[in-house]
């Protein structure tokens, strides 16, 4: 391929000489086309200015549509008017200089200095603007020096008086280019007396098709329509010249055209009406067409499209591998595959265009395409040999790329195999979720496939979902069981459940498993049983489990280990030994188990682990029924006496507190003044009460559990860590407690108070936002409003925050796209510029480390000691 | 300079070690990163530390900044004006 550096690209301002020889028409009438419909001579439809219709031939350069780029043609303008986007640099040039002379009003020694000093321009610019606009004489010639002032965008008054464009345009001739130099014009290519237009550039007419409805109605582009008025006041103003009109309808005339070239380069210019079509819809003149969202640069420049690709809403499917996604049939046939013909499997391809309709197209080495019909079939299988290719169905085991919007981070869009499945949805396991962030409450996610061997192996090696396991991003597993899924690990594993003949042989079945193990306890099979028989033989581990952090919640001067065995997972030689399998094992950015499987025993390991939990989790919580009843949030009389107690406490602290603060002998908190320190104080009070309470409610739910016959499914679900907090838990059966607007207590609402229904300066508790009920109960009406006052402060957050969040991210990812890690390890930028020395800073890839560590020290012992 | 400078800022404990490369070496360094002066990352002449060390435009600087992850990580940049 020949390949050819741009040296650069230079912006100019095309001068009126530059504008005529471009020129292949003078337009002169307003009018498009005639009364039988051909195009007027001389008119903005000139055949001269390109062709649109099929056949025609341009009357400039003689090509037909295809070929001919269209031509420009001009309007000399019988009056200048400036150029809407230049009224900025005009009003510079005009405030610097003279208006007798032209030559910027600062002494020649003093411009003679300035020309020597090397400055960026806009340095320059503002160095000269800042004197002369204090300067009351020009010093070359003597005039008095005026008042230049400028109505955006284009009406400028000398003292007051409106001046011309004629008159700026001889006044701007006057400036000498040794003058400009200092403004940093290069003098050589442009002259800012062009900025005044005296002859209009008309875009070609393949710029601005006109369209043939279907009831045989032509319509017009937007630009067509702009410089029809263009053209139409032009002329007008030339009549009333002509005529000898008075000066003031001519000046009228003069400022509409003025107008009408504005809103024909800029239709959303500030201070100017825009100019609106006959249904009152905004014409979408030239900066319209390039600017935004919906502009030439964001929409079709940078926005391309693909083929190959398809969309649908996507379904759980836990029966199918993560590596898996299940393709409609009706979308597998209509996506192909190129493969390409071997001396090795010419004999299977014959055979599949003969006998099947999975073949769409035939491809000759030459490059020629043939489409597989009845017709064409015979001589197809005729014609293939070693070389060719076919374009087939997509089959199962295709390689695939999955992606959902918003695009965010790598695992955004990963390679998975395709699998035919009857629906019409994309199905896909629900581990995968997370890295896409999809649910199945309506998500579509999009489907590609890769045309080449090459796109093929890239994505395979670099995208494949189950070689994503572990993020990229902090070494620790990102693709993981969530939820159910751990609830699921969770309960099999805890010493309590015991499994019948029944349930174990259709465990260990669906793992593969034909001959039944002998039962670990008496006539029983225990779920660590059923659980060791996805881990691979010699894996070992040992780490504290969530079991732990909980129990040492609630008896801080115990060893857990003591308390109970399972808050230490033990695994030996493949064998869970105690221990349950929880959020430690699994969850993101923890996953000890999933992170160990990965690094000793692949990713393949992952994969079967993961796909092995599904079928038993799945079965075991429908047996089980994952669901949370009223009863789970009953209290007692010792949580209703450790309650009231707290309640009681909390009073009697505050109201002591008030006393304090109101005297103004409250221990003030450093670096606060006496209602931060007051209010603060409040603040932790109210969480200090709570926690009592939730440490009696925990306590209570955490025995229960470990227990020989546990059945609360919500203590489950916060001891395993898959979903809830002991908060939440809190919140329902024990106390709300302080409510909270902006990390403080709710303060604004009426005169001095809250709600109406306080007292005036009350700041109390009560009167401050503290809730002594909980769900269960329901609030009283004062509490509710304090509630909803947090409430509502949290539902503005995660919508500001989202906002928010998400251009930040924007932009930062826009701006280290073009980063990549060189061969000599440093990390550079899309202009070879070295970012970094080496990548990082440390060398060291993420993805590859324990958590961010280079070597997880602890595990490495563990290993040697055994 | 106005006020005189009391201490040298090169003391504190957030600005990582300073050092002008010899020219003698720096052709060595260059071409261990691709040989391309101009590719190296800037420091601005009038940077504080820049003057404190006196460093000429053109100069290679070699900064050498702790890290938590690497122990010592060492970083180039060329002073410019």
């Amino acid at each position: 391929m020949l390949m050819k550096k741009i040296g650069g690209i230079e912006f100019n301002v095309m001068s009126p000489e530059l504008i005529r020889k471009l020129s292949a028409l003078d337009v002169k009438t307003p009018d498009t086309y005639d009364k039988d419909g051909y195009p007027m001579e001389g008119g903005l439809m000139d055949p001269h200015l390109g062709v649109i219709n099929p056949g025609l031939r341009c009357k400039t350069c003689g090509q037909k549509m295809k070929q001919c780029p269209g031509h420009f043609g001009t309007l000399e303008l019988v009056r200048p008017v400036v150029h809407s986007e230049f009224g900025r640099k005009v009003e510079e040039l005009l405030i610097a200089t003279c208006d007798a002379c032209g030559r910027i009003a600062v002494p020649e020694e003093k411009l003679k200095k300035w020309r020597e000093i090397d400055d960026p321009t806009e340095i320059k610019v503002k160095r000269i603007l800042l004197r002369t606009k204090k300067t009351k004489k020009c010093p070359h010639c003597g005039t008095a020096k005026k008042e230049i002032m400028l109505d955006k965008p284009t009406n400028f008054y000398l003292n007051k008086e409106r001046i011309y464009p004629t008159q700026i345009r001889e006044w701007l001739e006057k400036i000498p280019d040794q003058d400009l130099v200092l403004f940093g014009y290069n003098t050589e290519k442009i002259r800012p007396e062009w900025f005044v237009l005296t002859v209009l550039l008309i875009p070609p007419i393949t710029m601005r098709p006109s369209i043939t409805l279907e009831s045989g109605i032509k319509s017009e582009d937007d630009l067509t329509h702009k410089l029809v008025d263009i053209i139409r006041i032009n002329l007008r103003l030339k009549d009333n010249i002509d005529a000898g009109a008075p000066q003031l309808i001519i000046e009228d005339l003069w400022d509409l055209l003025q107008y009408h070239t504005t809103t024909f380069y800029d239709n959303n210019t500030s201070g100017v009406p825009p100019a609106k079509h006959r249904s009152g819809r905004a014409l979408r003149t030239l900066v319209q067409r390039l600017k935004g969202k919906k502009g030439r640069f964001r929409y079709n420049l940078t926005g391309k499209r693909v083929n190959h690709a398809a969309r649908s809403t996507i379904t759980p499917d836990p029966f199918i591998s993560i590596n898996e996604i299940g393709v409609p049939k009706e979308i597998a046939s209509d996506l192909t595959v190129p493969e390409l013909i071997t001396e090795w499997n010419k004999k299977d391809i014959i055979k599949l265009i003969k006998d099947t309709e999975e073949v769409k197209y035939f491809v000759r080495a030459n490059g020629a395409r043939k489409k597989v019909s009845e017709l064409t079939r015979k001589e197809i299988i005729e014609e293939v040999e070693t070389g060719c290719k076919i374009e087939r169905q997509l089959k199962d085991g295709d390689i695939i790329l999955f992606n959902r919007q918003p695009s965010l981070h790598r695992i955004s869009m990963m390679a998975h195999k395709a699998r035919i499945m009857p629906g019409r949805t994309f199905k896909m396991n629900p581990i995968v979720c997370k890295p896409y962030n999809a649910d199945f409450d309506g998500d579509e996610m999009n489907l590609h496939v890769p045309q080449t061997e090459e796109g093929k192996t890239e994505a395979i090696e670099l995208m494949y979902a189950q070689n994503q396991i572990i993020s990229a991003r902090y070494g620790a597993p990102v693709i993981i069981l969530d939820e159910d899924g751990v609830s699921g690990t969770y309960i099999l594993t805890m010493d309590s459940t015991k499994l019948n003949r029944e349930e174990a042989m259709q465990y260990f079945y669906e793992m593969g498993i034909t001959e039944l193990p002998k039962p670990k306890n008496g006539n029983s099979w225990s779920g660590k049983q059923v659980f060791s028989a996805m881990l691979p033989k010699g894996l070992n581990l040992a780490y504290r489990t969530n079991t732990y952090k909980e129990l040492k919640k609630i008896h801080p001067d115990k060893d857990p280990k003591e308390l109970h065995s399972d808050s230490f997972l033990k695994i030996e030689d493949g064998e869970l030994i105690s221990g349950v399998v929880d959020e430690q094992s699994l969850g993101e950015g923890k996953g000890e188990l999933i992170h160990a499987l990965f690094n000793e025993y692949g990713a393949g390991e992952v994969e079967k682990f993961y796909h092995k939990t599904n079928r038993i989790v799945g079965d075991i919580l429908t047996k089980k029924g994952m669901s949370v009843g009223l009863d789970e949030f009953e209290t007692n009389a010792e949580i209703e006496k450790v309650k009231a107690k707290a309640i009681k406490e909390e009073l009697e602290e505050a109201e002591k507190l008030v006393e304090q603060f109101k005297k103004g002998n409250l221990e003030l908190i450093p670096g606060r003044t006496l209602q931060e320190s007051f209010e603060l104080r409040m603040m932790r009070l109210g969480a200090g009460t709570k926690d009592k309470v939730q440490k009696e409610i925990m306590k209570q739910k955490v025995e229960e559990l470990l227990s020989d016959n546990p059945k609360y499914n919500s203590t489950v679900m916060i001891m395993s860590g898959s979903r809830g907090s002991a908060i939440n838990i809190t919140n329902i059966a024990g106390l709300w407690g302080q409510a909270s607007v902006r990390e403080g207590r709710p303060k604004r609402g009426y005169r001095n108070r809250l709600i109406s229904a306080n007292k005036e300066n009350d700041v109390g508790a009560t009167a401050g936002g503290y809730i002594q009920q909980n769900f269960m109960q329901g609030m009283k009406v004062k509490e509710f409003f304090y509630h909803s006052m947090g409430g509502r402060q949290g539902e503005v957050d995660t919508g500001v925050s989202t906002k928010v969040s998400g251009y930040l991210y924007r932009r930062l990812a826009n701006s280290l796209k073009d980063l990549n890690v060189a061969n000599d390890l440093t990390t550079r930028s899309a202009n070879k510029n070295i970012i970094q020395f080496t990548y990082g800073d440390d060398g060291v890839f993420p993805m590859k480390t324990s958590r961010g560590k280079t070597i997880n020290i602890a595990r490495e012992l563990e290993k040697l000691n055994k | 300079m106005l006020v005189k400078k009391l201490r040298s800022i090169m003391n504190h404990f957030l600005v990582p070690i300073h050092e002008i490369i010899p020219e003698e070496k720096e052709l060595e360094i260059i071409n261990k990163f691709g040989g391309k002066k101009e590719k190296f990352p800037n420091i601005l002449l009038s940077d504080p530390v820049i003057e404190e060390l006196g460093a000429q435009k053109g100069n290679l600087i070699k900064i050498t900044r702790e890290s938590p992850t690497a122990g010592k990580s060492i970083y180039y940049r060329v002073v410019v004006k």
